[in-house]
């Protein structure tokens, strides 16, 4: 006879949602943005500087006048990098109108890429999900809009063959990785390319959390003495493999590293900038500070008499927060000018994200053309390296091998 | 009073035996189906709908590890790793085989059952926290052969796309559709668990609890009833991991981590070790409170902050709340969130006398 008043309570709580949630009423020309982060969760140290990226430079576009004369609300929820919370962050955007959604996390991005489709809302994820997400008419509604593992793979194969000399025929390559689905997407890739550029690949596991890894890199360092490393790894990962690279002898400067291992913040962990120079760190975002979009927003932060925001001390992830909040108004500016000044729906909204072409924010975002097929944007990245004190550029945006790409894409169907 | 327990006269065995023998317990009940069948899903959007299906789901899970945890005595970190045993099984049934849900769903349940027997067998040696490492072994076990064995993760990204539930050729695919499949999974498991606990299986649960060797003394097989706890409590597990499932469309072995094995602990824990309300109320608790604290708190931040600084107050105010609810809701009754109901009701039963 126990299990029944606590229906009640259920009841109960309910209607004071039901409360709350009116009283946040959409106003007129007004445009609502989902955005899912995590602040408290596994990936907390990414979320607290990308997040505040993505609002920062939303800020900015209002405190000019808003996209198109509409104002942007974001509505930002924590999924503590969990499903469920998730799921009820897509379903309270969709409530709330939203036109579009960031996505945020690979578990949380597989679980809602059917809910998406189903509920025609755009999400977006970048270097989240599954690399097949670039397939447009599979995946209908969501875009990675920055380059996939896959892309990355062979976009560190390319950088690997020119530091090697432009060939990498009977090279030896080691590729370091988080022992989780993520780490092994690139592996098909990779194999692939080692068969046509004719280099040797070794892989080497790390398991989670991924903070032992000295007898992969005694492995690798001391009996595979292979040419070039690419590594691909989580949290705090990457810091433990620069200090057991750097530790066993390896150079760092025949290093490469994926997105989620080239921040700062992972340099800093490592042992600072000068315990890291060389290593190499792939990025689909512009860094550092020296972007009049950057300028603009302290600008802004200024005119209100605060500080400048201090997540930008992480520039690698802070730009990425704002790159992501300008390829969303981009596309919300696409859809209105398309509509003729008339509020979008999330259908119109994908619509102008698919035809996002040419828009770089000063060199901060890669030269991408989103189609209704590429959801990725043509997986453009850039390598930036440790130098004399912080990232220096090391040559401009580029693809490689997107053949390849497209013959691991078609195969997945 | 309302209502008056005297008087209720039982003239037959299957009224001694009826789960609701109380009148107005029929009653409140006949009530609470009309509410979750009915009234909900009028009343309610799309939105309110979507946290109840992840109250349900919880809940089907928290009954099952109650089972383990609270009524036998044998704790468990590994409840995870069964949900996944589940959900893959039924992801693989559904897809590589075209099966149904109502095949599928049971078939993950008794695939998570015979494995959680067999993460269970260390339980007939060890007690408390030496068996909460073995289990903690089975977790992590069970996590790595999903993730390295393509069979059964189907490949790379150790996840498998699965169709939606249909029932007679119609898709359950809307939140308020989904409502209903997860309502009468969720209901069914906890008539089951209400049936089990006072059934000579579930006595021989409490007695292994209390006292084993006792329990050993008076006739109860020890080895049997362990194991069988094991499995039951893994079938709702891995009932649970095929919820899941069909709800998000996608089996995803990063959905079942170890620390989700700790959100259910929790819930129990909360809900009230032994005892099946406890497991709804903690379900309810762990699984809406965020949501909650988050709808109250934004109103009121809006008129002090930004959009971006109040995200980041109250991402950390949230935990600062969440955490000292659970420690005050802890302190006042330690036994619970289901204590604490029992002690309220008690009250009231006599009122306005004290007793």
């Amino acid at each position: 006879m126990a299990s029944k008043r606590q229906w009640l309570g259920v009841t109960g709580l309910a209607s004071v949602l039901a409360l709350v949630a009116g009283a946040a009423m959409a106003q007129e020309k007004e445009l609502v943005f989902g955005l899912q982060c995590d602040r408290t969760g596994a990936t907390q140290t990414v979320g607290v500087f990308l997040c505040p990226g993505y609002h920062d430079y939303i800020n900015l576009l209002n405190s000019k006048g808003g996209i198109e004369g509409y104002k942007i609300k974001v509505l930002e929820i924590d999924n503590e990098y969990k499903v469920p919370p998730a799921m009820e962050a897509h379903e309270r955007f969709k409530k709330e109108g939203a036109v579009l959604e960031g996505l945020y996390g690979t578990p949380q991005t597989a679980a809602l890429n059917k809910k998406l489709e189903e509920d025609k809302m755009l999400g977006t994820s970048p270097g989240f999900g599954t690399a097949a997400a670039t397939d447009g008419k599979r995946y209908p509604y969501t875009f990675p809009i920055a380059a996939s593992y896959w892309s990355q793979g062979a976009a560190a194969v390319s950088f690997a063959k020119k530091q090697l000399g432009g060939s990498l025929k009977d090279k030896k390559i080691a590729y370091l990785f988080y022992d989780n689905p993520a780490g092994k997407e690139p592996l098909g890739v990779l194999e692939d390319l080692a068969k046509s550029e004719g280099f040797e690949l070794r892989t080497f596991a790390v398991p989670a959390p991924g903070v032992e890894m000295s007898a992969q890199v005694l492995d690798i360092t001391g009996r595979y003495r292979p040419d070039f490393v690419i590594t691909h790894l989580f949290g705090r990962a990457p810091s433990v493999s620069i200090k057991e690279l750097k530790g066993k002898g390896y150079p760092l400067s025949k290093v490469v590293a994926f997105v989620w291992g080239s921040s700062e913040a992972d340099i800093k962990a490592a042992g600072g900038f000068g315990v890291a120079e060389g290593y190499h760190t792939i990025q689909f975002a512009g860094v550092g500070t020296d972007f009049q979009v950057i300028k603009d927003i302290n600008a802004m932060y200024q005119a209100q008499g605060k500080p400048v925001p201090k997540e930008q001390e992480i520039s690698v992830l802070y730009n990425r927060g704002v790159m992501v909040a300008a390829i969303h108004a981009e596309a919300a500016r696409n859809a209105i000018k398309a509509k003729g000044g008339a509020k979008p729906t999330s259908e119109d909204v994908k619509n102008g994200l698919e035809s996002v072409k040419g828009f770089t924010l000063g060199g901060m975002v890669p030269p991408m053309e989103v189609t209704p097929e590429d959801h990725e944007g043509g997986g453009w990245v850039q390598v930036w390296t440790v130098k004399g004190g912080q990232l220096a550029k090391d040559g401009e945006w580029f693809q490689a091998y997107r053949d390849v790409i497209k013959k691991h894409l078609a195969a997945t169907n | 009073m309302l209502h008056r327990e005297s008087g209720v006269f039982k003239t037959s065995y299957a009224a001694d035996m009826a789960l609701y023998p109380l009148p107005i317990a029929r009653a409140t009940i006949a009530a609470i189906v009309l509410l979750f069948a009915v009234v909900l899903p009028l009343v309610f959007d799309e939105y309110y709908l979507a946290i109840i299906n992840l109250v349900l789901i919880a809940v089907v899970g928290a009954l099952g590890l109650n089972i383990l945890v609270g009524y036998t005595g044998q704790i468990s970190v590994g409840h995870a790793a069964f949900m996944s045993v589940g959900a893959y099984t039924a992801a693989n049934l559904a897809v590589k085989l075209g099966l149904p849900f109502w095949i599928t769903l049971p078939a993950g349940g008794l695939m998570a059952a015979l494995i959680g027997a067999i993460v269970g067998i260390p339980s007939l040696r060890i007690k408390g926290l030496y068996l909460a490492i073995a289990t903690l072994a089975g977790q992590l076990i069970i996590e790595w052969i999903i993730n390295h064995t393509p069979a059964i993760s189907g490949g790379a990204q150790a996840s498998i796309e699965v169709p939606r539930p249909e029932l007679f050729g119609h898709q359950m695919r809307t939140q308020g559709q989904l409502y209903f499949f997860l309502l009468f999974f969720a209901a069914l498991a906890t008539l089951a668990s209400l049936n089990i606990v006072r059934s000579r299986i579930g006595r021989a649960f409490v007695a292994i609890r209390d006292q084993d060797i006792a329990a050993e003394i008076i006739g109860i097989n020890i080895y049997r009833y362990k194991l069988l706890s094991f499995a039951i409590s893994s079938f709702y597990a891995g009932v649970c991991g095929v919820l899941y499932t069909y709800y998000l469309g996608i089996a995803n072995y990063e959905q079942f981590q170890i620390g989700v094995s700790i959100d259910y602990l929790a819930m129990i824990i909360i809900g009230g070790l032994g005892s099946i309300l406890g497991s709804i109320l903690g379900a309810i608790f762990v699984t809406m409170l965020p949501i909650v604290l988050r709808l109250l708190m934004e109103p009121v931040l809006s008129m002090f902050y930004n959009s971006g600084e109040m995200s980041a107050v109250i991402s950390s105010f949230r935990l600062v709340l969440f955490g000292g609810l659970i420690i005050f809701f802890l302190v006042i009754e330690p036994e619970g969130l289901n204590r604490l109901w029992r002690n309220i009701r008690n009250y009231f039963r006599v009122w306005p006398f004290s007793y």
